[in-house]
């Protein structure tokens, strides 16, 4: 054993300059890696994944960690491929409205340079999340209403596969339907397909202004989705029109982001405040979720199309008295995604994420864990597990064997075991 | 020699016995065998690639087509899509051994949820019909491709169809957000469940744009668009291609997202003034068309700001529309070009590059100068807002030399938006027509790749072969394992060496 973990050394040495051994604080849910290696530029990057498959290692990419505790643990880690040093804003075309930034870069670093000439990358994710991190985890939040996920707004990308092959998609046009997109693959692939080392993306100008229209509902889920559903549907042009529900059964505030021109947005505000009889402000509502994060506790992200919002709100009312747990409730609902949110003692998590699987479940929608205790995931293991059911597998399952072959790539991460 | 006759004699038995299993599945008047009809299928939009199909059938459900598809792979045939057959890169260019599958039958819209703001659609419906039965809601469906009334939306989702006003609304694959889909091997199955959340690989977003080469869509979710409050049409007319160029630079520089901005040059006006009667200033070297859309107290903004910025950059006529009907007018200039140039000449090639907006100004000069050498004209029509060029291409194909010529300088064309760092392809797809172009815009390593997401889909490649890729993968090779001859290989659309 430890001569073959001499040997890897050696031969993951040769690949990449600066490498060394995992530590504790590089343990991913109680696995430690053998060795940690950050690549400087994307020739290291396939030079170490060469390096790996020659070893068999098995190898998870890593940006900030901060997502690195969600979903389902790595089955196994010798190698962590650290990101950080890959850092660069290698473009940014400002009248192009187009950059193409290194995996490693952190969002509040890119998000700087881009605002010096007044534009963005229009998703709403935490500044210290990598631009690799990000599209790997498909995070965003919540102006997706607007502008969608980091599939919608990547229009390139390259990767570095399980054997070390670089390929890249797209380019840095937005307009653009050569060839099979990559990066709709890769967003959300959790590290699953191989290395993502540069993201191309389309910006858009920062607003000059933006306006919080914010109003409380009493418990009546009706008038609550009535409402969302008025807002997001109106030509109004909301950016996000989130909803946040502290107590389950209580009372449920509503908030609607207006992007545009001072002008502009003052009128549409005033407008949207008639609509829903709430009140404008300059600054978001105190819940408001910049960014989504489980605290050490369970994350549930229940999609759904916006007309079942009511029976939504309706569904996790009933399980949350059903399984005696109080969750918090909160997230895009004009855009048929909330959060329900436990803390790490909450009780019978997975009898609650089951009950509400069980009133929910359907073609139309989806009840996922997208991060839990060790404790509950074991629960959950025997129910449902953290995605419940997820149509299409076999051709998952295929796409994955065609990329990583070996299965060494964050093994394990992915609905059943991919 | 031997091998070659008995392989074909093997190939008619299979085809016989496949026929007779589609008449089984979708009845006698839906199956074609007649050469005379067969031959209204053998080419789309793009009439320079054609082929006659062996047999063509019109399924009228998703469980036909899944039953239709299986019996293909189980006799080892290849098939092929078709929509409307609107496509410009000979995407749905029949296989001469093959099925050819015509969705046309399945155009009913089965669902409008208004509150959800989605529509349910079967593959077959035309893109414009689902803004239709959107519009009593107060929504639209935003990709509008130009051949909007006729095209479909299955063949929308396969090319992942643009539009003048997908730089600010997006592209298909940003509008759709489910597909129930038969895979190569014949089975139905769901990518994404309509509500933009996906679990998994994203393999909606993969398939959206795949040209029909992963499978065939049976039914689409759509997401709708609420209808704007307002919109306003500015045409502004230029001495100069360059002054015209400015004028979009500034706009976008402002921070300003049009629905729209279109250009077109001398040549293709005065191909329009002659088709439609557009009546566009008289002189113009280049007119701009912008169009805002959204709430009435943004966009009554920003066509202060418009006007301004196109006048500033050396406008000599400013026109505003807000009335459909003026709009319209306005718009018939732009939307008859393709066809107007028709009359300037017996032939063209129509070209579909991209550039970086910011090096619009050098590849027109670009263009020109290679018009030029080659002693044949260029008409441009643009997306100018987003660097997509429509140069056409104006040639008398009763000439040999003057085809090869037009066919040589259009080539020239993309070389130069590679160079450029663009794309061969904005909107029309490589179908059969570019895939000889995909190895100037990526590695072999890249298109590897991709084909690996093929394998994955289709390890018999046999699901509309031939289209994008100029070389096909053999999927799950492993080097010196080989154990039987790849189908690729046996129907003759790859040969090993």
């Amino acid at each position: 054993m430890t001569s073959s973990r001499t040997v890897s050394a050696d031969s993951l040495a040769a690949a990449c300059s600066v490498l060394r051994e995992g530590e504790a604080g590089d343990e991913i849910d109680g696995v430690v890696p053998a060795f940690v290696a950050s690549p400087g530029d994307v020739g290291e990057a396939a030079a170490l994944l060469r390096a790996a498959a020659a070893h068999d290692l098995a190898v998870v990419p890593r940006g900030s960690g901060s997502r690195l505790g969600w979903g389902v643990p790595p089955s196994r880690c010798d190698l962590v491929v650290d990101m950080l040093r890959m850092d660069a804003v290698v473009e940014h075309a400002a009248g192009d409205l187009v950059a193409s930034v290194q995996a490693g870069a952190r969002m509040n670093h890119v998000l700087g340079v881009l605002a010096a000439s007044g534009q963005e990358i229009a998703l709403d994710v935490p500044g210290t999340a990598t631009v690799g991190g990000v599209v790997a985890s498909g995070l965003c939040g919540p102006r997706r209403l607007r502008y969608g996920s980091p599939r919608d707004l990547l229009i390139g990308i390259t990767v570095v596969r399980a054997d070390g092959t670089v390929a890249k998609s797209g380019g840095k046009v937005v307009k653009n339907v050569a060839g099979y997109d990559l990066g709709k693959l890769f967003a959300g692939s959790a590290g699953t397909l191989g290395l993502i080392t540069q993201a191309t993306f389309r910006l858009h100008p920062l607003p000059g202004a933006r306006a919080f229209v914010s109003t409380t509902f009493p418990a009546d889920s009706g008038l609550v989705a009535s409402s969302v559903a008025a807002a997001a549907n109106s030509p109004l042009v909301a950016s996000a029109v989130e909803l946040y529900r502290p107590v389950p059964g209580g009372p449920v505030s509503v908030s609607v982001l207006l992007e545009g021109s001072r002008d502009g947005v003052a009128a549409r505000a005033g407008a949207l405040a008639e609509l829903l009889g709430g009140s404008v402000s300059g600054e978001p509502p105190t819940w408001w979720p910049w960014g989504i994060e489980a605290d050490g506790g369970t994350l549930m992200r229940v999609s759904f199309w916006v007309s079942a919002l009511a029976t939504v709100l309706d569904a996790v009312s009933a399980a949350a008295v059903g399984n005696r747990v109080t969750p918090t409730v909160y997230g895009s609902a004009g855009a048929g995604v909330l959060y329900v949110g436990l803390p790490p003692d909450a009780g019978d998590v997975a009898g609650f994420v089951s009950s509400l699987r069980l009133s929910l479940g359907g073609p139309r929608g989806s009840v996922v864990v997208v991060a839990a205790p060790a404790a509950v995931r074991a629960a959950l293991a025997l129910a449902g597990g953290l995605f419940g059911q997820v149509p299409s597998l076999g051709l998952m399952r295929a796409v994955k064997d065609q990329f990583d072959p070996g299965h060494r790539m964050a093994p394990g991460r992915f609905p059943e075991g991919i | 020699m031997a091998d070659t006759k008995e392989m074909t004699t093997a190939a008619t038995g299979a085809l016989a016995a496949l026929t007779a299993a589609l008449t089984r599945i979708c009845g006698a008047s839906n199956v074609i065998t007649d050469p005379l009809e067969l031959r209204t299928y053998e080419c789309d939009g793009l009439t320079s690639h054609r082929a006659t199909p062996a047999v063509v059938v019109l399924p009228g459900s998703a469980e036909q087509v899944a039953a239709v598809v299986s019996e293909c792979a189980a006799h080892e045939v290849p098939f092929v899509a078709r929509g409307s057959g609107t496509g410009l890169s000979g995407g749905a260019v029949p296989h001469s051994e093959g099925v050819l599958i015509v969705m046309s039958r399945m155009r009913k819209i089965l669902e409008i949820d208004a509150v959800a703001r989605r529509a349910v659609v079967e593959p077959g419906v035309t893109n414009l019909a689902v803004t239709e039965a959107a519009r009593p809601f107060g929504m639209f469906y935003a990709p509008d491709p130009s051949s909007q009334v006729v095209c479909s939306v299955g063949g929308n989702v396969a090319e992942n169809s643009g539009g003048a006003h997908c730089l600010k609304h997006g592209f298909t694959v940003n509008h759709v957000l489910g597909l129930e889909v038969v895979t190569p091997a014949g089975e139905l199955t769901w990518l994404g469940d309509g509500t933009g959340v996906v679990n998994g690989y994203d393999l909606l977003g993969a398939f959206t744009g795949s040209e029909g080469t992963l499978g065939i869509a049976t039914k689409i979710v759509v997401k709708l668009t609420p209808a704007p409050q307002a919109v306003h049409l500015v045409l502004a007319a230029y001495h100069s291609m360059e002054a015209g160029g400015r004028a979009v630079s500034d706009i976008i520089g402002a921070g300003i997202v049009p629905a729209a901005i279109e250009m077109m040059d001398a040549l293709s006006i005065e191909a329009a003034e002659a088709a439609v009667h557009c009546a566009y200033p008289e002189g113009a070297a280049a007119v701009l068309l912008v169009e805002l859309d959204g709430p009435a107290a943004e966009v009554e903004a920003e066509l202060a700001t418009v006007r301004s910025l196109c006048a500033a950059a050396g406008a000599y006529e400013i026109r505003a529309a807000d009335d459909p009907a003026q709009r319209a007018r306005i718009w018939a200039g732009r939307k008859s070009a393709f066809a107007a140039v028709g009359r300037l000449s017996p032939a063209y090639i129509v070209q579909d590059g991209v550039v970086p907006r910011t090096a619009l100004g050098e590849v027109l000069a670009r263009i020109w100068e290679l018009s030029q050498e080659a002693g044949i004209r260029v008409a441009n029509v643009f997306h100018a807002g987003d660097g997509n060029l429509h140069p056409l291409v104006l040639y008398d194909d009763a000439s040999a030399s003057e085809t090869e010529a037009a066919e040589v300088l259009s080539g020239a064309i993309l070389d130069t938006c590679i160079a450029y760092g663009g794309s061969i392809t904005g909107e029309h797809g490589v179908g059969l027509d570019k895939s000889r172009y995909m190895p100037k815009m990526f590695t072999a390593d890249d298109l590897d790749t991709m084909q690996l997401v093929r394998c994955a889909f289709d390890p018999a490649s046999l699901c509309n072969p031939g289209k994008i890729f100029p070389t096909p993968r053999l999927c799950g090779e492993v080097p010196g394992h080989r154990r039987a001859p790849h189908p690729a290989v046996v129907s003759g659309q790859a040969e090993i060496f």
